[in-house]
């Protein structure tokens, strides 16, 4: 019984030490880390990123809805937000094409949850802005025209 | 240890409606300072949102999302008085997580 209480102790001692050290959360944080795509961050163009996403071909879609300005002041603040009808959404993603970096932002929708997100991404000058859904293991996008008075990368 | 988030949860007819507002540089490595250096791009790389340990909505994020970046989507199941909780994770290994009770 008192070894069983010994090894206890040890046992609850190393654990409380790796929380305290914080080891649990940076193995946390790194698992998370891993999950960022590298490879569609890195892409210069839409095909490029739809390539590294995993898929072949977007379809133009009707039922996907960007709600942003048509002239943004600010390129450095740009309010995004994309809504999406169609059906088994799985993921959406905001692309600025002119960008020095295609991808801005992607989304995962767990079921459950609305097919709508909404966010503020940096433009670095007059660009279409793609969002593109992710239904079914098929990609459709919709483009809109974001017109910047000021750049918002660089400076 | 990074500045907390605002995070309001609201119960609607049609779902929870979230909206985040993160502290945060997001530094997108663009940018040169005084000095002609380019500034080291550092910017939130991964959140999560949860709810009753369940994620809700996951994101990834790349340079290009603003300063202090903001979020606002919504989920359905959820009831006044439960808890969410949203992580996020930049690429220098930061970490920070909130919880916000459902209104």
């Amino acid at each position: 019984m008192i070894q069983n209480r010994r090894e206890f102790v040890k046992v609850s001692g190393v654990l409380g030490l790796m929380a305290a050290a914080g080891l649990i959360t940076m193995k946390e944080a790194q698992a998370q880390q891993q999950a960022w795509n590298k490879a569609a961050f890195d892409t210069k163009s839409l095909e490029d990123t739809i390539k590294a996403l995993g898929g072949s071909a977007t379809a133009p879609s009707g039922d996907i809805t960007i709600t942003a300005p048509d002239i943004a002041e600010n390129g450095a603040v740009v309010p995004v937000a994309v809504s999406s009808k169609i059906p088994n959404t799985q993921g959406i993603y905001v692309l600025v094409e002119k960008n020095p970096n295609t991808l801005a932002a992607g989304f995962t929708i767990p079921s459950g949850t609305e097919p709508s997100v909404a966010t503020r991404i940096k433009m670095g000058q007059t660009s279409n802005v793609h969002a593109v859904v992710k239904a079914d293991n098929k990609f459709y996008v919709a483009t809109k025209e974001i017109k910047v008075t000021l750049g918002g990368c660089g400076g | 240890m990074p500045d907390p988030m605002r995070i309001r949860a609201t119960e609607q007819p049609d779902g929870v409606d979230v909206r985040v507002l993160m502290s945060h540089e997001m530094e997108g490595g663009q940018r040169r300072d005084s000095a002609g250096q380019l500034v080291p791009a550092h910017f939130i790389s991964n959140v999560t949102v949860n709810h009753n340990g369940k994620p809700v909505l996951t994101a990834e994020w790349g340079p290009a999302v603003s300063k202090n970046p903001y979020l606002q989507f919504k989920f359905k199941g959820g009831k006044k008085g439960e808890k969410i909780s949203v992580t996020w994770v930049d690429n220098k290994g930061e970490t920070r997580t909130d919880e916000a009770t459902i209104g």
